[in-house]
């Protein structure tokens, strides 16, 4: 047993953070890459112990950048990631591997996130064997992991080949809950599922979530997932937040424009006879993370922008994410397109939807 | 006065196996249906269900070892399988196209798209202007700049740009039938949204019929006028698109839209999950292949496999709750 560190199973003492404080903060994190590209362009938030944040974007907007920042998986070239009050970027390698017991991640590829060569025990029980528990305590906890995830604990002898992709996912998650964690970034988990899978794999999550007192950052595309599981949504563009909202509130009464196009790209279940056509509001496709545009970076797209007339604030401007703890956006008119929310689709069908 | 339309397609009983070590793969098994001139039609199923291969089959794509042991598929009356593969050569890309899910696999990346978009048209009309042409399909699936994009390489395109000019090329001959398997899956929502706009003109302008393989339900509900729900190589529930997604008949339909997250609505009691899995195609029963997670199954089903009965208006379910509906 490593010295000064509590077995997994039991909870640790708190860090730094008092339980009211939140439990990671983001300051300033930037990660460019040697070709030029802004993959994380200067981004700042917070995480409540017990909440789930979920990071919403297209392809190219940095989100898994961010999640591989947060986790340090790779070294932000800028900014600081606070963890339970431990700044992360400022630790040396040995440190930060203790760091991370707390602070776990789940990947999206179940076929490619588990070593084939390795029994599902010896996936499972790597964070612990790392952590120095002894090989009988080890084989009972990863019975206990696999049995909470909902695969039998005598699993533990077979290889990840035998297994579905949405039993692969559930090991993925039991090895991330091996050493206790209180946060969980989780990078896509439902993605390479089947809707009747994922259904399985939320509710699992949730569950843990209750269960174990976990917090979770959630990285998805997929707005409808996002919507019955998020407390909170962080809308990225270009490396940005350009919005940062309670679930509903987004929903409801997105504030800015780009918001306002990923929702309404969405197809929801068709209700009615008539096929209502949902506006198109976006055209073309996004600008390369390597060559920002200037002023508000959604300016080259933004419908909003052409309806006011284009004001030159938009294109000299950069636009900071400022609002309440309800809602935060980016954008120089985000009032105004509160104010004149009803034009847009709004996602709010109701208790009778 | 009603006028009955011979189908354009028109597929009887297929079965479609595959030899493998573990035993031969049921991938289609018998299917049943027919898409009309002009018709959107959807196809929705998870992995497993035979969607995918439903689709090769139509294009004589199948790839070995797997291959159609009995069934009909006839294009304006002509049955598909009993052509030769020269003959074949000559539906696909002309009477019927076909775009896949990744186009990064599909496009050629030593030619340039405009060449590709051309060699499809000379296959089939070595008369034609087909430069021109080709500039023309560009434009229609309204790629910017066409003349300029038409010099460019598949890796000068972005994901969305790639996926238009595969359907360039896959409409260049005017097609009266085009198949799109899972088109949007590896795109951004937003691109999607694009996409489908254009497959929905495309679908309007030039009447050109669509059967679109997707597992996103809201997709297809909003695009398609008619559904067959797929389950373990069968169709297990089949008809207009309202019909089967607002009252569904089959226990399957019913479990994967209680299992879909919507973005229109928070579910307070969370998502319905199917529990279990689809079955194992190399050992199917001779009962119903829901049975194991099916909510409301009864004995019978255990070791009887329903026919499709009629539950309506060309609407059909594969389930013995839905026996006493059928009028025969």
């Amino acid at each position: 047993m490593a010295l000064g560190r509590k077995a997994p199973g039991v909870r640790r003492e708190q860090g730094g953070a008092s339980q009211s404080e939140p439990l990671l903060q983001v300051r300033g994190l930037h990660v460019r890459f040697g070709n030029g590209v802004r993959a994380v362009d200067g981004i700042d938030f917070d995480v409540a112990p017990g909440e789930t944040l979920a990071i919403v974007g297209e392809s190219g907007c940095g989100k898994t950048t961010l999640g591989r920042a947060v986790t340090l998986l790779l070294r932000p070239t800028e900014g600081q990631v606070v963890f339970d009050g431990i700044d992360l970027t400022k630790l040396g390698q040995r440190k930060l591997r203790t760091a991370r017991r707390d602070l776990q991640m789940i990947f999206q590829d179940p076929y490619a996130s588990l070593d084939p060569r390795q029994r599902v025990g010896e996936i499972v029980g790597e964070p612990l064997r790392i952590a120095g528990m002894e090989a009988a305590a080890r084989r009972k906890r990863v019975a206990k992991l696999l049995d909470m995830v909902g695969l039998g604990g005598d699993m533990a002898g077979r290889l990840p080949r035998e297994f579905s992709g949405g039993q692969r996912q559930r090991i993925g998650i039991a090895r991330a809950l091996a050493a206790d964690p209180r946060l969980v970034i989780c990078d896509e988990p439902l993605s390479s599922l089947d809707v009747s899978i994922q259904a399985q794999i939320v509710n699992l999550l949730v569950k843990l979530q209750a269960e174990l007192l976990l917090t979770y950052v959630f990285i998805s595309h997929d707005f409808a997932v996002v919507r019955q599981i998020a407390t909170r949504v962080a809308v990225m563009y270009l490396g940005r937040i350009v919005e940062l909202a309670e679930t509903e509130r987004l929903f409801r009464a997105p504030g800015h424009p780009y918001t306002v196009s990923l929702l309404s790209a969405v197809p929801t279940l068709s209700c009615s006879k008539i096929s209502d056509d949902q506006p198109q509001l976006l055209a073309g496709d996004p600008p390369s993370p390597a060559r920002v545009p200037t002023g508000c970076r959604f300016h080259t797209r933004c419908w909003l922008r052409r309806q006011l007339g284009d004001p030159s604030i938009c294109t000299s401007e950069d636009p900071a994410l400022s609002g309440d703890g309800q809602q935060k956006t980016a954008c120089h008119f985000s009032a105004e397109l509160l104010a004149g929310n009803s034009e847009h689709r709004r996602l709010d069908v109701g208790t009778n939807g | 006065m009603t006028i009955v339309r011979s189908p354009l397609l028109e597929m009887v009983d297929l079965s479609v196996q595959i030899p493998t070590r573990r035993g031969t793969v049921q991938a289609v098994n018998g299917v049943t249906f027919s898409v009309r001139a002009g018709e959107a039609v959807g196809v929705v199923g998870e992995s497993g269900s035979g969607k995918s291969m439903l689709a090769l089959s139509i294009m004589q794509l199948i790839p070995r070892p797997g291959r159609v042991v009995s069934g009909r598929i006839s294009l304006s009356g002509r049955d598909l399988l009993q052509l030769t593969e020269s003959a074949m050569r000559q539906v696909r890309g002309s009477e019927v196209g076909m775009i896949f899910q990744d186009p990064s696999t599909s496009l050629n990346p030593v030619l340039r798209i405009g060449r590709q978009v051309a060699e499809t048209i000379e296959a089939h009309h070595p008369e034609a202007d087909s430069w021109q042409r080709s500039l023309d399909m560009l434009r229609s699936v309204r790629i910017p700049d066409p003349e300029q994009r038409l010099r460019d390489y598949p890796h000068q395109y972005s994901g969305g740009m790639r996926q238009r000019a595969m359907i360039a090329i896959g409409m260049a001959n005017r097609p009266k039938l085009l198949i799109a398997d899972e088109p949007t899956t590896a795109l951004d929502v937003t691109v999607q949204a694009q996409i489908m706009d254009l497959l929905r003109s495309m679908n309007a302008d030039t009447g050109t019929a669509i059967l679109l393989i997707s597992h996103n339900i809201a997709l297809v509900s909003r695009f398609c006028s008619r559904v067959l729900v797929m389950y373990a190589g069968r169709i297990v529930e089949e008809g207009p698109t309202f019909e089967i997604f607002n009252r569904p008949k089959h226990p399957y339909t019913r479990a994967l839209l209680t299992a879909l997250p919507r973005i229109d609505r928070k579910l307070p009691e969370g998502l319905t999950a199917i529990a279990g899995r689809p079955p194992d195609l190399a050992q199917l029963s001779a009962g119903c292949a829901f049975f194991d997670r099916c909510p409301d199954r009864m004995e019978t089903c255990r070791t009887d496999q329903p026919p499709a009965f009629s539950v309506g208006p060309r609407r059909s379910a594969r389930c013995w709750l839905a026996a006493k509906e059928d009028p025969s």
